[in-house]
């Protein structure tokens, strides 16, 4: 499983890669292999507001609906239009193709209460 | 704690996840839902349905006592035939679904196993004394093999005396020392097969069918895929979209109500039902919109509510959303455009004809 080291993470399995003043927002390899087949992912639109740990769209498999929860608040700026018409990139690209939202960050200092690739796998481990 | 199966370990060996259902520890997944699904729909799956109940009516009257629980007709079934029944209430609320084999002069029941320990009270409290009905559950494995390739593995694993069973059939059969119950049944759409044998033999038939299947693309199914699998066909989950609230001909499940029979479970009610048609139906519901269904969903139409989503799911064979739901009768009608509220928002989705898949290897 992976569990790239330039990246922040969730403890409801979403990763943020930072970019700039702006925050790249997915769920992790662990999610997807948790979730299996993902068939349908709803994001939210571009100009929308983000709030930490809030909702902010919905991951669905063939037999599960999940939350996916915002790491950081701001607007939203981009959402990955390829994933309305093949959610299964998902599982296939989870860190890459697979990016769900972009945001534009309004207060950097919630980046502090996120958690880095050691803890995340320690998370992780406690639940396999 | 739930119960596991005599395959528990099995299933462990093969990297299963497993959840709790009806009582029981179950496998749920193997190497993921979609992959398990399509396995069935285009080479073999085998998947252990030990969870289900065996219930056997034996001795004088036999026959007759299991006739009168029913809705099907029994009395007319011959030894060797297996035919799908409800069993009602005097409402006639089906208190379950299930598969009856005649063999010989008794009959055995197989029971939803979230309804084996209500269905066996339901069947000694409305049985004469004399009538004599065991429940075998504990002591049964249950093991289903379904697919276009099932025969191939029966050929390889030494029971091609198998091949012969017409759909509904069954058979007793030994396979190394082995004695098997073996119908060709199933809950998939697929052609396949049911077998049953005592938990003595723990796995043997299991190691024997999962060694054959090798060359064939055979795979481990769970729950999840057999959910998916009898949803696409229509079929009905007990529990799900049908209950003790909801008659057989509400549920599309009138052919299996024989009238002309005198005496049953349920009659005078289902009669008078007959006579003044049902109010709501059973349909399915095809997604106009990028949307999945969910159970308890609701279904509107012009902002009203009008039913609810009983089974929904994204259907691995067709990729789209599909549901089943009791409509009124006049919303129930193939083409009729309705809309299902999934979180808050309307999607529009279209009354279908039962089953979605068609391209079944059933025979």
């Amino acid at each position: 499983m992976k569990i790239p080291e330039n990246l922040k993470y969730t403890e409801q399995h979403e990763w943020v890669r930072i970019e700039g003043d702006t925050a790249v927002v997915g769920i992790t390899d662990y999610a997807q292999r948790e979730l299996g087949d993902v068939v349908y992912v709803e994001l939210p639109s571009v100009g929308d507001e983000a709030k930490a740990a809030t909702p902010f769209g919905v991951v669905e498999a063939v037999k599960t609906v999940s939350d996916l929860f915002s790491p950081v608040s701001g607007e939203i700026a981009a959402v990955n239009e390829a994933l309305s018409t093949d959610a299964g990139i998902v599982n296939k690209s989870p860190y890459e193709d697979g990016w769900m939202i972009k945001i534009k960050m309004s207060d950097t200092s919630e980046l502090g209460s996120l958690l880095g690739p050691q803890d995340y796998e320690k998370l992780v481990g406690k639940e396999l | 704690m739930p119960r596991e199966t005599p395959l528990a370990q099995k299933h462990r060996e093969l990297g299963a996840r497993f959840v709790e259902f009806a009582g029981w520890l179950m496998p749920v997944q193997y190497s993921g839902l979609v992959e398990e699904h399509t396995a069935v729909r285009e080479a073999a799956g085998i998947f252990d349905v030990s969870h289900m109940g065996e219930i056997w009516f034996r001795g004088p009257g036999a026959i007759d006592a299991a006739d009168g629980l029913v809705t099907n007709d029994i009395s007319s079934l011959r030894s060797g035939q297996v035919l799908y029944t409800t069993m009602c209430t005097e409402r006639g609320g089906i208190v379950d679904d299930f598969l009856a084999y005649r063999v010989g002069d008794e009959v055995l029941f197989v029971l939803n196993a979230s309804n084996t320990e209500k269905g066996f009270r339901w069947i000694r409290s409305h049985t004469e004394k004399e009538a004599h009905v065991e429940d075998l559950s504990e002591k049964t494995v249950q093991v289903a093999l379904q697919g276009p390739r099932a025969e191939d593995v029966l050929k390889k694993a030494g029971m091609a005396e198998l091949l012969s069973l017409p759909h509904n059939g069954h058979v007793s059969i030994e396979i190394e020392g082995l004695q098997v119950l073996a119908s060709r049944t199933g809950y998939t759409g697929e052609d396949g097969f049911e077998l049953y044998h005592d938990t003595r033999d723990s796995d043997r038939l299991w190691n024997l069918l999962f060694e054959a299947g090798r060359g064939f693309g055979l795979k481990p199914v769970g729950l999840g895929a057999r959910d998916t699998l009898r949803f696409e066909m229509g079929y009905c989950l007990y529990g799900n979209d049908i209950d003790e609230s909801t008659t057989p001909f509400e549920a599309g499940l009138g052919w299996t109500v024989k009238l002309q029979k005198k005496k049953f479970l349920g009659r005078e009610f289902l009669v008078r039902q007959k006579q003044e048609g049902v109010r709501r139906k059973l349909v399915g519901l095809e997604m106009l919109e990028n949307a999945i269904p969910r159970t308890g969903y609701p279904v509107t139409s012009g902002g009203k509510e009008i039913g609810r989503v009983t089974s929904g799911t994204f259907s691995p064979s067709l990729k789209k959303g599909l549901a089943m739901a009791y409509l009124p009768v006049e919303a129930s009608k193939p083409g009729t455009e309705v809309t299902v509220l999934v979180r808050g928002k309307e999607h529009r989705a279209s009354v279908t004809k039962l089953p979605f898949y068609r391209r079944g290897s059933r025979k």
